[in-house]
């Protein structure tokens, strides 16, 4: 398969600060790429030197064959980049927007409307065709935005934090747009704080922290590479004071109380299962619920990052 | 080169669209030139024949300023300046259609401005040649300068103040109201140093038929080199933002 990305030692450097340091990787051509880290982990400076934004201080990147250096126009004129604001222009209708955006990208003059015509019945705007952007939601403005950067049908589409502020209706939206638009084929760059989002959006994804790659697999990949262990989420009929117990169960690894249920860590599943059922039995308690769990993402993350998950949210 | 002046005129055209009626560009670049020649008017109402091609100098320098100032003042507040940079067209095409825009406001300030000068300050036109190459290449420079003044800034400082810093001495030491002549041999030299100065100057022999210090081909020639210097380093300022954001 054709690589649609790839990095070779991509580096910036602002002032003392090193933003992205030395970064290696390759987006295949088709393939829905995450880019996954904490706020300030360097996504969107990276974001920033493939699109053109900003030169890289050190290293190579190659997009749909074109030198990023040597070859920034032709990279700009195949490539659709959406912010992680919507920064369209306030005071234009939707349409006017669209047909700017198509004006820059050099869609030719009797293409332009049909297609901002056709991005605003896609994407559900066409009523709001001669309204301003000021005037949208913020979904609606999401929405509009991505459609201006597939105006002169990209076939690389880099989105940045692209649910960032939304609400859970426009985020399921937006995924199944993201979606929609990958089985056309266009090779999407997402980059997310929400290891939710990546792991249900992409093919693979790259961990990045304090400038540095840690990790790059498939979704599956990463689970395995952690060595988180299986869990067992758990209650019984009364809660009170059985986490030290269960901690104490030869096959429990270690034991996190939840507000009604118990989450442990289980070496061996089948033999803490049974472990569990015993302990139960012999102290008169009825479970009420019993659930095993693969370890997730998140698990994964967490262990390869040591970033706690909820500073990802 | 031919697709960056494509782009830059699109870039232009929708600047008029979005900013033509924006606060800043309205108050800064037609109501204070505006409210400046009636407070001359007032005063004097049989001395201002000959403050005519200052004052229209005045009101291009504030409004193709104002104009491209606040555009990109605007856009880079939101964000949308970005997408400028983003865009497959060169820092070039984008500094010139910035240009373009406060270009062809001033003009609309002139169309304006000139019949004013003509039917209330009484002014008479002696060489229209000189009138439309000198409304033509002071909004060019003038549209530049604030262009480039605009860009240079960094951080939060108002673009809108920094202009006003730069324009407002330029009222009292271009010759609009005080004579180039008249000047002590070091403010002549700083006179020599405003683009407002040339502006003025051609102006005054458009109207007047006569100059105060720089003849008219000296001063149309100081401000298409001095567009195309202000252009040159607004395309540098951007690239520099590139290296350095």
């Amino acid at each position: 398969m054709k690589q649609a990305i790839e990095v070779h030692s991509l580096t910036r450097r602002y002032d003392d600060l090193v933003a992205v340091n030395h970064i290696h990787f390759s987006v295949q051509e088709g393939e829905i790429f995450g880019f996954l880290g904490p706020n300030g982990a360097g996504k969107t400076t990276t974001v920033r030197m493939l699109s053109g934004l900003i030169t890289p201080t050190e290293g190579e990147a190659r997009l749909l064959g074109f030198d990023l250096r040597t070859q920034t126009k032709k990279v700009k004129a195949h490539i659709g980049v959406v912010q992680d604001i919507s920064n369209l222009y306030p005071d234009l209708t939707c349409y006017y927007n669209l047909i700017f955006s198509a004006q820059m990208y050099g869609v030719p003059k009797g293409e332009r409307g049909k297609r901002a015509l056709g991005l605003l019945e896609r994407f559900d705007l066409l009523e709001k065709k001669e309204k301003k952007f000021l005037t949208l939601s913020r979904g609606m403005k999401r929405k509009l935005t991505i459609a201006c950067a597939l105006i002169h049908h990209p076939p690389l589409l880099f989105l940045d934090e692209p649910t960032l502020g939304l609400d859970v209706r426009a985020v399921r939206m937006m995924h199944r747009l993201i979606k929609e638009v990958n089985q056309e084929g266009v090779t999407v760059f997402l980059t997310t704080h929400q290891i939710a989002e990546a792991g249900k959006l992409c093919d693979r994804i790259a961990i990045i922290n304090k400038g540095k790659i840690l990790a790059l697999d498939t979704v599956q990949g990463i689970r395995n590479r952690a060595s988180a262990q299986p869990s067992i989420r758990v209650s019984f009929d009364r809660n009170e004071g059985l986490s030290p117990e269960l901690s104490a169960l030869p096959s429990v690894a270690g034991v996190r109380t939840q507000r009604d249920h118990f989450h442990l860590s289980a070496g061996n599943l089948p033999l803490a299962l049974t472990e569990i059922t015993k302990f139960a039995e012999g102290k008169g308690l009825i479970i009420t619920s019993l659930h095993t769990e693969e370890p997730s993402l998140e698990e994964a993350f967490v262990q390869l990052t040591g970033i706690k998950a909820e500073k990802m949210k | 080169m031919k697709d960056e002046l494509i782009k830059a005129w699109f870039i232009a055209l929708k600047d008029l669209r979005a900013y033509y009626f924006k606060p800043p560009t309205i108050s800064w670049g037609i109501l204070f030139p505006l409210v400046f020649a009636l407070a001359f008017l007032l005063r004097n109402p049989q001395g201002v024949k000959d403050l005519a091609p200052g004052l229209i100098a005045m009101s291009l320098i504030f409004g193709t300023t104002s104009m491209s100032t606040a555009s990109i003042m605007f856009e880079r507040r939101i964000g949308s300046f970005e997408r400028l940079i983003l865009a497959p067209v060169t820092m070039w095409g984008v500094a010139l259609g910035k240009v373009l825009g406060g270009v062809i406001f001033g003009l609309l300030v002139s169309v304006v401005m000139i019949p004013v000068a003509v039917l209330f300050f009484k002014a008479s036109l002696i060489n229209p040649a000189v009138l439309v190459l000198a409304v033509l290449l002071s909004s060019f420079l003038f549209s530049a300068f604030g262009c480039f003044l605009t860009l240079i800034i960094k951080g939060e400082v108002d673009a809108m103040t920094l202009a006003n810093a730069a324009r407002l001495p330029m009222i009292f030491l271009s010759g609009i109201f005080i004579p180039l002549v008249s000047f002590p041999l070091g403010l002549q030299i700083v006179a020599c140093g405003l683009p407002l100065t040339y502006g003025v100057e051609a102006l005054r022999y458009a109207f007047l038929g006569s100059v105060d210090l720089i003849p008219p081909l000296p001063a149309l020639g100081a401000m298409l080199g001095g567009g195309i210097f202000f252009l040159w380093a607004s395309q540098k300022a951007l690239q520099r933002r590139r290296k350095n954001p």
